[in-house]
């Protein structure tokens, strides 16, 4: 730092000295660029780690893309690693029901936790509900698991599956054509729980950016706290909600420990959600570092990583680039 | 005094804070009355028990009746959105509703089923933006969005959107402090044009507005009513050192 100092000092001295260019402004101007320059390359490290990840992702995974054609990877229906049989599909339709499940669970009670904590609360109900809600996002993943594995797993087989084959069983997404608990609506119900928090948190602060005035407006010709919350609120975070809703489910995308511990781990094509299911983050974990001398072993989950890793990533930058433009608007 | 409103025995509490302490007043029917005083007076909140917009402040508490047309609108099987309906408010920033100016209008009488049928909404549409002054200068951009208007216009807008739900009392809060003063003189006119048809109560921190509005003044200081009376009266005469010393600009 004083190195950097005194090179500045010197390098000053050597300008013209007139009113605005003392040696000691100068100095300082430029050591206020210099640690705008040190601010930027720390910011663009996650930048560049994602980038770097990437693309050791994809060269691990190249052996494996360039001895198939990544159609047929993506969208082939058979995994047999012994016999040379790499289809991801089953993983990413694995991947994609469950999260499905987790998201369809979640999000009509999240919308209500968030609009009552938003609009309806008193400040005193808000200041307890809140930190307990961001509470249950700091449970670990593995103790979820563990919460879906005693509990949700037997509810599943003891109560819903029986119920649904009862009622619902003509329907094929209700169907129950394996009998265990461990399946996609488990792991669904899990889902939709780890993701709450987050979802509950980024709508309550998309409504809490629309400014008190438009429902004072709305309130004071006679409309209801509903009528204005449906009517003048709800229109305004539309595209918030939205945002929020692809926040979870990107989370939900990668959540591994928790599902795989109630999913079942079976790779097949599910066509009902009490289906077992093997999604990619499960494929990964389970196998990682087992059976390597397959080949093509490791190149297979490798891509499988970097599927899943695209398709995250898509999910994030969609749902940050609605909520940046979200809180940026003007209310004017 | 033919009273429209009526304040018994009116305490309002922020927490342990006292806003409002033992108001009794009346306000007479279809005047202009207006509530004078130096900020944090209670001017506002007084103002506020009128259509129940206190109870939206986190930890305000009340206590006494308001009496419109001698009826209490603290009443438990009173429906405050018939209060808010019938006691309409100009707020301080004029706050169009994001939608178009023709859906401004429209938004509270569609609330209340006012209007039976498109043509109906138009014409009423088409009127209560001329009482406001607006008609003219918005009748070729109905169906642009309300934000679109200068801070002026918006507050006009607001002016014809309150008064499309067909209140009886108009309420200002402070209504010209964010407009410009051809804004504001425009406003003040209207509120001079509709005094017959409303009893419109208004909150100034100017004493100049005070004096061109007033029929009827209310003084405040410190959350109590010092003096309340006819504005030629306490113009002219005023029966507290306090109201002299306000008037007189001491403070």
């Amino acid at each position: 730092m004083s190195e950097t100092y005194e090179i500045l000092t010197i390098k000053s001295n050597e300008q013209a000295e007139g009113r605005f260019t003392r040696p000691s402004v100068a100095a300082r101007t430029r050591q206020d660029r210099a640690a705008r320059r040190a601010f930027f390359i720390i910011t663009l490290l996650p930048v560049a780690l994602i980038i770097i990840v990437a693309v050791a992702l994809l060269i691990r995974a190249w052996p494996i893309l360039s001895a198939y054609q990544l159609s047929d990877l993506l969208f082939s229906e058979v995994w047999k690693p012994g016999e040379g049989k790499f289809g991801f599909w089953p993983f990413i339709l694995g991947t994609v029901w469950v999260t499905v499940v987790g998201v369809v669970l979640s999000v009509p009670a999240c919308l209500l936790v968030s609009i009552y904590l938003a609009e309806y609360a008193h400040a005193a109900t808000r200041t307890i509900a809140k930190p307990v809600l961001d509470l249950l996002a700091a449970i670990p993943p593995v103790v979820y698991g563990v919460w879906g594995l005693l509990a949700i797993v037997p509810f599943v087989d003891d109560v819903l599956a029986p119920l649904s084959d009862r009622w619902l069983g003509s329907i094929s997404i209700f169907a129950v054509n394996q009998p265990t608990g461990f399946g996609i609506l488990a792991g669904g119900i899990v889902l939709a729980v780890m993701i709450a928090p987050l979802i509950i948190s980024v709508v309550y602060e998309v409504f809490s950016t629309v400014p008190n005035d438009l429902r004072h407006a709305s309130l004071a010709v006679g409309a209801t706290q509903w009528q204005t919350i449906r009517n003048i609120v709800l229109p305004q975070v539309m595209p918030g909600i939205i945002a929020a809703v692809v926040l979870g489910a990107s989370r939900a995308l990668g959540e591994t420990i928790a599902v795989l511990m109630v999913v079942g781990n079976v790779p097949q094509i599910p066509t009902s959600i009490f289906d077992s299911a093997y999604p990619l983050p499960a494929l990964i974990a389970n196998n990682y570092g087992e059976m390597m001398s397959i080949p093509l072993y490791d190149a297979a989950l490798l891509g499988a990583a970097l599927v899943l890793l695209v398709v995250i990533l898509i999910f994030n930058i969609l749902s940050t680039m609605v909520l940046q433009r979200m809180l940026r608007r003007k209310w004017a | 005094m033919d009273a429209h409103i009526q304040v018994n025995n009116l305490n309002v509490y922020y927490g342990r804070q006292q806003a409002l302490k033992d108001v009794n007043i009346e306000i007479p029917k279809k005047q202009i009355t207006v509530i004078m005083g130096p900020s944090g007076c209670g001017k506002t909140t007084l103002l506020k028990t009128f259509n129940r917009f206190l109870e939206l402040t986190d930890g305000a508490q009340i206590t006494g009746e308001v009496l419109v047309d001698g009826e209490n609108i603290y009443d438990r099987e009173v429906d405050v959105t018939e209060v808010r309906k019938a006691v309409g408010l100009l707020a301080q920033r004029p706050s169009p509703l994001p939608m178009s100016i023709f859906d401004n209008i429209v938004y509270g009488m569609h609330i209340h089923r006012m209007k039976r049928d498109r043509r109906e909404y138009k014409a009423a549409v088409k009127h209560y933006l001329e009482i406001a002054g607006l008609w003219d200068e918005v009748q070729k951009r109905l169906h642009d969005p309300a934000t679109s208007l200068s801070i002026g216009q918006q507050q006009r807008l607001c002016l014809a959107r309150g008064l499309a739900v067909e209140p009886e009392i108009i309420l200002g809060d402070e209504p010209t402090s964010a407009l410009d003063p051809i804004s504001s003189q425009n406003i003040e006119s209207r509120l001079l044009d509709l005094k017959q048809n409303y009893t419109t109560v208004i909150v100034t921190h100017t004493l100049r507005q005070a004096r061109r509005l007033a029929d009827y003044v209310i003084y405040m200081y410190l959350g109590e009513v010092i003096e309340a009376g006819p504005a030629k009266e306490v113009f002219t005469n005023p029966k507290h050192e306090r109201t002299k010393q306000y008037l007189e600009g001491l403070f």
